[in-house]
């Protein structure tokens, strides 16, 4: 420091302007700042290519079937009909399935942490959680082959079939891989998120809330539940979009366990497919240009997907903060 | 040990000075399918020729394909053939040369069966079209009389992911089978009238053991490999056969007679009576004009070294070999390559 400072002395008199410049970069403000902006559009760069070279690649197969592609549910590589319905269904469904599991689970999970659990408990539990999330996805594929697929086949379908039958989601065949199995694994898969930042959040709201509220009388159940999770909100729903970010775009793990077929049908037992899991399946061995532009374009409708649900959920963070100076 | 660290190193530093002192770094890319016989042979070759180095990606035949197009490769490798368009729009004429053969064969789980059922033509292409549903229809007892096969239904397994066995198989199915022929065709991944699709040989063989009644397709080599039990097919002569190497290379002998000058042939159901009916060749992609002499030279000596002496590698790794008459026709072809 003291060395860089003397030769700077010892160089001639810069111009003023040039002169607080290099003031503002010897206090490190405008070097941090570049830096951090170069990083930044980075992203920005890399993502506007993302998109350029998928819209790109897709021309044969736009032109070709233009917005008809959402609407069709044919997939024949054979006489080169493309349509990426069953596809989009698949993804969504084996989403909201694994969050109406994850959410409520992740969530219970992270209160019991945060609130009730000791702290060193807490600490420990937190910690087996965070290395769940990094496990690879291929592991989860397998755990899902080997384990949830059986019980799937032998315990739980049969059991969903004669309780809740009557519902067209539980009826058909059921042979153990199908949207419900793909969206207990993808739940599996999620789950840690959720609770790992849902707890980081609940943690930090401050104790003086807890302590008002019981002061007032509230129980500790009403406390939690009237007093710190709405004011964690906006960052559990912060968890929740994460895991719907790794839900959709998950794709080893669900194809190993969707039955990769793409139709669209009532049931949660039947077989499916998702964009992630038949671009993976089938681009290394796409041989004509239509497929390949087609498979592509897949990829396009998934990032629109991806977008469209991000800019929602920011809808959705911005509303319940308006609505929510006051919890209720 | 010593002197082949020591060559290593000199291979390295050649490599690296490339070219200059007769060095030949050839880059290949194509089919997963032969890639253990591939990179056999090449490791093999490359030790008897240390002057030459070939480095092949087993990246998909649809991926060699458009690598081989765009010239980012030497030449590629396919386990179907190029079809006429794909010929078309490349810009160098390409050579289609057969290395190994290789067979799909029908893989089932039915509990309280044990043994190998017999599959007739119309079998095979009725489950997979989804007009035979149960284990008893009349063609699956008719051709399996001391066996009593259960009322349940069938579940059809296919491959999920665009592959060579998929293209075998149905061009099987497409040629036994009219109403699969218009209604499905052919391709590395087709629009299945039924069934549920696994990633791989493992995830059809998975799927297959998991789920009782099931049925699906891999590849011989898999099933060999993995004790996989596996059905006989009834072959063009009526027959039902079992499949082995000798039998997939009575496949290839049988289609041999009629083969075309560019070796685009599919050997599915061909005529013999001991030749089984879903094999298949896979094929070597090579350029029909290499300007660089030292690649051309290499690349041809190479065929024809995989020719006669790599083929002794095939059955270790259970592969079939090359039936002779297509041996001579390919050595022909070799001067095609200018």
């Amino acid at each position: 420091m003291a060395t860089s400072a003397t030769a700077m002395e010892h160089a001639a008199p810069p111009e003023p302007g040039l002169r607080a410049f290099v003031q503002k970069l010897r206090n490190g403000d405008q070097v941090v700042h570049i830096i951090t902006l170069i990083f930044a559009a980075t992203i920005l760069l890399i993502t506007s290519l993302l998109v350029y070279e998928l819209w790109i690649n897709s021309s044969l197969s736009r032109s070709k079937f233009g917005l008809m592609f959402f609407w069709t549910r044919v997939w024949d590589p054979v006489s080169g009909d493309f349509g990426a319905l069953p596809f989009i269904y698949g993804t969504l469904v084996t989403a909201v399935v694994s969050l109406a599991i994850a959410v409520p689970l992740g969530l219970a999970a992270a209160i019991f942490l945060a609130e009730l659990a000791p702290r060193r408990l807490s600490d420990g539990i937190a910690f087996l959680i965070d290395l769940l999330a990094a496990v690879p996805s291929v592991i989860y594929g397998l755990l899902g082959i080997f384990i949830v697929v059986p019980l799937m086949r032998t315990v739980i379908g049969p059991a969903l079939k004669h309780t809740l039958g009557f519902l067209p989601l539980f009826s058909g065949p059921n042979y153990g891989v199908g949207f419900l199995t793909a969206g207990i694994v993808l739940a599996i898969m999620v789950v840690p998120f959720i609770i790992s930042v849902s707890r980081e959040v609940l943690l930090t709201v401050p104790r003086e809330q807890r302590e008002a509220a019981q002061a007032l009388g509230a129980t500790r159940w009403e406390s939690t539940w009237q007093v710190v999770v709405p004011w964690a909100r906006t960052g559990i729903m912060g968890s929740i979009f994460l895991a719907l970010a790794r839900a959709l775009g998950e794709t080893m793990a669900v194809t190993m366990v969707i039955g990769n077929d793409p139709k669209i049908a009532a049931s949660l037992f039947a077989p499916g497919y998702t964009i992630a899991a038949v671009i993976a399946n089938e681009f290394t061995e796409a041989t004509g240009n239509l497929y390949l532009s087609a498979l592509i374009e897949l990829g396009l409708v998934l990032f629109l997907m991806t977008f469209i649900l991000n800019g929602l959920a920011r809808l959705l963070i911005v509303a319940t903060e308006r609505g929510g100076g006051r919890p209720a | 040990m010593k002197k082949t660290i020591l060559v290593a190193l000199l291979v390295l530093g050649l490599v690296a000075t490339t070219g200059a002192d007769g060095t030949v770094l050839l880059n290949a890319a194509g089919a997963t399918f032969p890639y253990p016989i591939y990179s056999k042979w090449f490791d093999v070759y490359h030790n008897a020729h240390p002057n030459v180095q070939i480095n092949y990606q087993s990246i998909g035949s649809g991926g060699g394909i458009r690598q081989l197009q765009a010239g980012t490769v030497d030449f590629g490798a396919s386990d179907g053939p190029m079809s006429d368009e794909q010929l078309a729009q490349s810009k160098v004429k390409i050579l289609h040369f057969p290395t190994v053969l290789g067979a799909v064969v029908p893989t089932y789980n039915i509990p309280g069966v044990s043994g190998d059922l017999n599959f007739t033509q119309a079998a095979l292409a009725g489950i997979y079209l989804g007009k035979i549903t149960k284990w008893n229809d009349p063609e699956l007892t008719k051709a399996n009389p001391s066996v009593k096969l259960p009322g349940d239904d069938i579940v059809v397994v296919h491959r999920s992911d665009g592959s060579g066995t998929s293209y075998i198989f149905t061009d099987f199915l497409s040629k036994v089978s009219p109403e699969w022929q218009s209604k499905v065709g052919k391709n590395t991944s087709v629009n299945w009238p039924v069934g549920l699709g696994g990633k791989g040989n493992e995830g059809v063989s998975g799927l297959v053991k998991q789920t009782p009644d099931a049925i699906g397709y891999i590849e011989l080599i898999y099933a060999v490999q993995n004790n996989i039990p596996y059905g006989k097919v009834q072959n063009a002569a009526g027959k039902f056969v079992k499949a082995d190497l000798a039998g997939v290379t009575a496949a290839a002998a049988g289609a041999a007679k009629d083969m075309p000058a560019d070796f685009r042939v599919s050997i599915t159901n061909a005529p013999g009576a001991t030749a089984y009916p879903i094999s298949s060749f896979t094929w070597l992609l090579i350029p029909a004009q290499i300007p660089d002499a030292a690649k051309k030279n290499a690349i041809k000596d190479f065929l024809k070294w995989m020719l006669v002496d790599g083929q002794n590698y095939n059955e270790g790794l259970s592969y079939a070999k090359l039936p002779k008459p297509v041996i001579v026709k390919e050595e022909k072809a070799i001067a095609l390559i200018q």
